[in-house]
C-alpha cells in the first residue's frame, strides 16, 4: 500500500472495535484457508508439471475421509463466523433504554434531522459523546440509507415506515455519513457530517440558536391546529378514544385483535385511520394525508407520547 | 508441453462440416444446428459485452477525480445502470450456457442436436428482441435505476426509459427459460448408449443445474418486472407505500431470482473449470460425485438465501439470522469444488496451455470472491460493508474474475472444435496473464475502498478515496486491453490459425471424437460409451 492510505475508517462508536475484530478474524480464517489452497496449487503446479508428452500419472485413490473433512471443517468455522456476526447484529437491534432519540427524515436529496428539544438541522447530526443515541428514520419519497462508516452501522430508510439505528459515539470529532441506497440523480450528494461533541458542548449547542419550540410543543400546536381536539378529548368524552396514556399500550381493535400503540401505529392512524380501527368506535376519523408531512407526524407522535396518565386529579384538567 | 497434432490442411478444407455446409446470411439466420446457434449467440453476446464494457470504461474514467471527470451525475447513473443491465442479463447469464452449452451439450452426450432445435433458434430470436428493447432504452436517453430496479424509485420516481429496459429484461427471460427446458429434456432423453448419469462430464451436470435455475427462477423476475410496469403505468399500489404498496416485497421478489441468477453465472463456469483441470492434468477429477452433486446442491440451496441482500433493508432480526446461516450453507458446496480441483492436480501431469492458465486464474479469483462472501454473510460485518465498494469488488471477483475467466478458458479450450483452427498460443498466454493482473489491480483496491466506507453508485466522492480510485481505473485500462487481445487474435485465427486436429489436447469426452469442426450431424455413427468420464490412463502404484 502506498503510504498514507488508511485501511479502515476511524473507530468512533462502541460497535466499531467489535466489527473490526470480526473483520480481522474473518480475514485470518478465510485468508489462511485461501493461502493454503493457493500454496498447494503452486506446489502441485511446479512439482507435477508435465515433463514428457506421453507421461502417465499415477492413480490417486480418493478417500471419503478427505471429502468429509473439507466439508465439515469449513462448515464448523463458518458457524463461528455466523455466531459472531449474529451477536453484533443482535446488539444493533437493541438500543439501551433511555437512549437519546433523534428523528431523521430523508428525501431526495437531503437529510432533515430534529432533536426532541426542538433543534433542527440539515445534513448534519450533532450528538453527545458517550451516550446511546437512537435514530428514528423515515423517508418522504424513495428508499435511502443512513450509513456512518466510522460507527460501522447503516440502515435503510424507507418511505411509509420507521426504521431505527442506534450507536454510542466514543470519540469526539467529525465523521462522514452517506446515503448508501441508490436514490436517483444526486444520490452521491446526499451525505453529511456527524459531529460528536462533549456533553456540555452538546447542551450548549442544543440551547443555542433560534430553537424555541420543542418537538412536543410543536406537536401540541399541530394537534390544536388540525382540530384533533374536536374528537380526541382527554376525558374520553369525544367521539374518539382519548390519546392520554395510549402510547406504548396495547389497543383493542374492532376485529378483536390487539395492536401495540407504537410510532408506526400512530403514524398509520393519522394517515390511514380506516386501516385499523379501535374497538368501540366508528371509523369517522378523516385521513390527514397531504396535510401533514413526515416531520409533523413525528412531532404529533412526540406529543401523543408525552400524554401520560396523570397521577393527580387536578392535572387532568390541564391535559387536552 | 503437449505438441499439437495438426491435420493435413487439404483434408480439412475439402471436408464438409457445419461451417461450410451452407453459405449466406439466410443459412445462418434460419439454422437449427445447435453449433451454428451457439455462434449466433457468440457474436451477439460479444456485441453486448462491448456495450457493457464501454460503459464500464466511462464509469472508471469518471471516477478518476472526486468531482467526476467526464459526465454529470445523471449521466453517470445511466452508465452504471446500462453496464449492470447489459452485463448481467445480456452477457453473463447467456454467456457460457448459450454459447458453450449450446455447442457442447449435444456433442458431449453423443447426440445429434438438442431435443428441440427450432425452439433453440427461437430462444436466440427472443434474446435478440429483448436486447433490442434494452438498446432502444439506451439510445432513447437511457435508464437510471441500476440493474436492480429498486421500487419505488423505478416504479414511481425515475423519469427515464424504465419501461423499455425492463421489458427487454422481461423478454430475454423467456430465452433463458426455453434454453433451460431444451437442455433438461436433451440431457434426460438424448444421451448416447452407455452414457449413464454418472458418466456425464461435469460440464453437463453444471448445465443441468443451471437449467433448473433458469426454469424455476426466471418466471419470478418476469412477474416482478410486470408488477413494476403495472405500478408505473396503471398506478396500482404494489411496491410504493404512498399507493399502499410494500417496497420490501419488491426486494424479496427481485432477489428470489437474482441470487440464484448469480449461480446461473457461476455454475457453468465451474463446469468449464472441471473440464479444464482434468484435461490439462491428465487426471480423472478427484471426487466426481461430490463435484457433480455440489452443482445440484448449489442450485437448490441457492433459492433459500435471497434475503442476505436485505440485512439492512428492514427485515427482522430473526430473518437476518436465518438467511445468514443459510448463506453459509450454500458456501459449502462451492468450497468443496475448489478443494476437489486442487486435489485433482495432485500427482497429475500438468501442462500450461492458455486454457489452463485461464483455469488457474479462475480458481484464484473465484476463491478471493468466495472468501469475501464469507464476510458478507456474517451479519455484523455486512451491516458495515453492505452497499459499499466491498460488495462491488466481491461480486466482480465472482462474476468477472470467476465467470469471465472460465468463459475465456472454455472458448480457448474448445476453439479448435468450434472453428477448426488453433489460436496463437503465445498471445493467448500473454492475454491470460494481462487479464489476471489487470483484474486484481482494478478490483482489489475496491475492497479497501468499501471497508473505508465508499458507497456504491457514487459519481462524486470525498477526496480521501481518490488514490484507490485512480489505482482501480489504472487496472481497468490494463484489463480492457487484456480483453481486446483475444477478440483480435481469435477473429484472426478463424482464417489464419493453424488447422486443428480433432483432439489437439488429447482430451477425453465425446466432443473430441467428432472431427474439428464437426459435421452438421456431429457424429457419423452414434458413439457408444463404455467408460467413466475423464478416463485418462493412469499407472497403478502399489499402496500399502
Ligand atoms: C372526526 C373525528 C376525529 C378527528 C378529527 C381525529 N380523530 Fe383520531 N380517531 C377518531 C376515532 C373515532 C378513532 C377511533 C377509531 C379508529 O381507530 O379509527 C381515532 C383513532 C385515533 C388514534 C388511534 C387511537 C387508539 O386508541 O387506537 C390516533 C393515534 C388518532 N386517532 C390520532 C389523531 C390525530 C393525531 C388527529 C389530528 C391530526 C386525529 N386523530 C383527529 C376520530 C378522530
Ligand atoms: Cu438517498
Ligand atoms: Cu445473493
Amino acid at each position: 500500500m502506498p503510504p498514507g492510505i488508511p485501511l479502515a475508517p476511524p473507530q468512533a462508536s462502541t460497535f466499531a472495535p467489535g466489527v473490526d475484530h470480526l473483520f480481522l478474524f474473518l480475514l485470518g480464517v478465510t485468508g489462511s484457508v485461501a493461502i493454503l489452497v493457493f500454496v498447494l496449487i503452486f506446489i502441485f503446479a511446479v512439482k507435477y508439471r508435465r515433463r514428457s508428452p506421453d507421461e502417465v500419472p499415477p492413480r490417486v485413490h480418493e478417500t471419503m475421509f478427505l471429502e468429509v473433512a473439507w466439508i465439515g471443517i469449513p462448515f464448523l468455522l463458518m458457524l463461528v463466523m455466523f455466531g459472531w456476526g449474529a451477536e453484533i447484529y443482535y446488539e444493533e437491534f437493541h438500543p439501551p433504554p433511555g437512549s437519546l432519540e433523534i428523528f431523521v427524515v430523508g428525501k431526495q436529496w437531503m437529510w432533515k434531522l430534529q432533536h426532541p428539544e426542538g433543534k433542527r438541522e440539515i445534513d448534519e447530526l450533532h450528538v453527545p459523546v458517550g451516550r446511546p443515541v437512537k435514530l428514528t428514520m423515515t423517508s418522504e419519497d424513495v428508499i435511502h440509507d443512513f450509513f456512518i462508516p466510522a460507527f460501522r452501522i447503516k440502515k435503510d430508510v424507507l418511505p411509509g415506515r420507521y426504521s431505527s439505528l442506534w450507536f454510542e459515539a466514543t470519540k469526539t470529532g467529525t465523521y462522514h455519513f452517506f446515503c448508501s441506497q441508490y436514490c436517483g440523480t444526486n444520490h452521491s450528494e446526499m451525505k453529511g457530517w456527524v459531529v460528536v461533541m462533549n456533553p456540555a458542548e452538546y447542551q450548549q449547542w442544543l440551547s443555542g440558536g433560534a430553537g424555541g419550540e420543542t418537538m412536543e410543543q410543536a406537536g401540541a400546536r399541530l394537534f390544536q391546529k388540525l382540530a384533533c381536539t374536536n374528537c380526541h378529548r382527554s376525558d374520553n368524552s369525544g367521539r374518539a378514544p382519548t390519546l392520554v396514556g395510549v402510547y406504548g399500550r396495547p389497543v383493542k381493535l374492532v376485529d378483536g385483535s390487539t395492536v401495540m400503540a407504537d410510532d408506526a401505529y400512530i403514524r398509520e392512524s393519522i394517515l390511514r385511520p380506516a386501516a385499523r380501527v379501535a374497538a368501540g368506535y366508528q371509523p369517522i376519523m378523516p385521513t390527514f394525508q397531504g396535510q401533514v408531512n413526515e416531520e409533523s407526524i413525528l412531532q404529533l407522535i412526540a406529543y401523543i407520547k408525552s400524554l401520560k396518565i396523570p397521577e393527580s386529579p387536578e392535572r387532568m384538567k390541564a391535559a387536552p | 508441453m503437449s505438441t499439437l497434432s495438426v491435420e493435413e490442411p487439404e483434408q480439412a478444407e475439402s471436408r464438409v462440416h457445419y461451417l461450410n455446409v451452407h453459405y449466406g446470411v439466410k443459412s445462418w439466420l434460419l439454422t437449427t444446428d445447435h453449433k451454428r446457434i451457439a455462434l449466433l449467440y457468440l457474436a451477439s453476446i460479444t456485441l453486448f459485452f462491448l456495450v457493457g464494457g464501454s460503459a464500464a470504461v466511462l464509469i472508471r474514467m469518471n471516477l478518476l477525480t472526486p468531482t467526476g471527470l467526464l459526465v454529470e451525475p445523471a449521466t453517470y447513473n445511466k452508465l452504471f445502470s446500462i453496464h449492470g443491465i447489459v452485463m448481467v442479463f445480456f452477457f453473463l447469464i447467456p454467456s457460457i450456457p448459450a454459447v458453450l452449452g449450446n455447442f457442447l451439450v449435444p456433442l458431449m452426450i453423443g447426440a445429434r442436436d438438442l431435443a428441440f432445435p427450432k425452439l433453440n433458434l427461437l430462444s436466440w430470436y427472443v434474446y435478440i428482441v429483448g436486447g433490442l428493447f434494452t438498446l432502444y432504452a439506451v439510445i432513447a436517453g437511457g435508464v437510471d435505476t441500476g440493474w436492480t430496479f429498486y421500487a419505488p424509485y423505478s416504479s414511481t420516481y425515475s423519469n427515464t426509459h424504465v419501461m423499455a429496459a425492463a421489458l427487454g429484461v422481461f423478454i430475454t427471460g423467456f430465452s433463458s427459460i426455453l434454453t433451460g427446458l431444451n437442455f433438461i429434456v436433451t440431457i434426460h432423453k438424448m444421451r448416447a448408449p452407455g452414457m449413464t448419469w454418472f458418466r456425464l462430464p461435469l460440464f453437463i451436470w453444471a448445465m443441468y443445474a443451471t437449467s433448473v435455475i433458469f426454469i424455476l427462477g426466471t418466471p419470478v423476475i418476469g412477474i416482478t418486472i410486470l408488477l413494476i410496469a403495472l405500478e408505473r403505468a396503471a398506478h396500482l399500489g404494489i411496491f410504493n407505500p404512498a399507493l399502499g404498496g410494500d417496497p420490501l416485497l419488491f426486494q424479496h421478489l427481485f432477489w428470489f431470482y437474482s441470487h440464484p441468477a448469480v449461480y446461473i453465472m457461476i455454475l457453468p463456469a465451474m463446469g468449464v473449470e472441471s473440464e479444464l483441470i482434468t484435461c490439462f492434468s491428465k487426471k480423472r477429477i478427484f471426487g466426481y460425485s461430490f463435484v457433480a452433486m455440489s452443482s445440484l446442491a448449489i442450485a437448490l440451496l441457492g433459492f433459500l438465501v435471497w434475503a442476505h441482500h436485505m440485512f439492512v433493508a428492514g427485515v427482522s432480526m430473526y430473518a437476518g439470522m436465518v438467511f445468514s446461516i443459510l448463506s453459509y450453507l450454500v458456501a459449502v458446496p462451492s468450497s468443496v469444488k475448489v478443494f476437489n480441483w486442487t486435489a485433482t492436480l495432485y500427482k497429475g501431469s500438468i501442462s500450461y496451455e492458455a486454457p489452463m492458465l485461464y483455469g488457474m486464474g479462475f480458481i484464484g479469483l473465484f476463491s478471493m470472491g468466495g472468501v469475501t462472501g464469507m464476510f458478507l454473510a456474517s451479519l455484523g460485518m455486512d451491516v458495515h460493508v453492505h452497499d459499499t465498494y466491498f460488495v462491488i469488488a466481491h461480486f466482480h471477483y465472482i462474476m468477472v474474475g470467476g465467470a469471465v475467466m472460465a468463459y475465456l478458458g472454455g472458448i480457448h479450450f474448445w476453439w479448435p472444435k468450434i472453428s477448426g483452427r488453433m489460436y496463437p498460443e503465445g498471445w493467448a498466454r500473454f492475454s491470460a496473464l494481462i487479464i489476471f493482473l489487470g483484474f486484481n489491480l482494478t478490483f482489489f483496491p475496491q475492497y479497501i475502498l468499501g471497508y473505508l466506507g465508499m458507497p456504491r453508485r457514487y459519481p462524486v466522492y470525498p477526496p480521501e478515496f481518490q488514490v484507490l480510485n485512480v489505482m482501480s481505473t489504472a487496472g481497468a485500462s490494463i484489463l480492457g486491453v487484456g480483453y481486446l487481445i483475444p477478440l483480435i487474435y481469435l477473429i484472426w485465427s478463424m482464417r489464419y490459425g493453424p488447422v486443428a486436429s480433432s483432439n489437439p489436447w488429447g482430451a477425453k469426452g465425446l466432443e473430441w471424437q467428432a472431427p474439428s469442426p464437426p459435421p452438421t450431424d456431429n457424429f457419423e455413427e452414434t458413439p457408444v460409451v463404455t467408460a467413466q468420464a475423464y478416463d485418462y490412463p493412469s499407472r497403478e502404484v502399489e499402496v500399502a
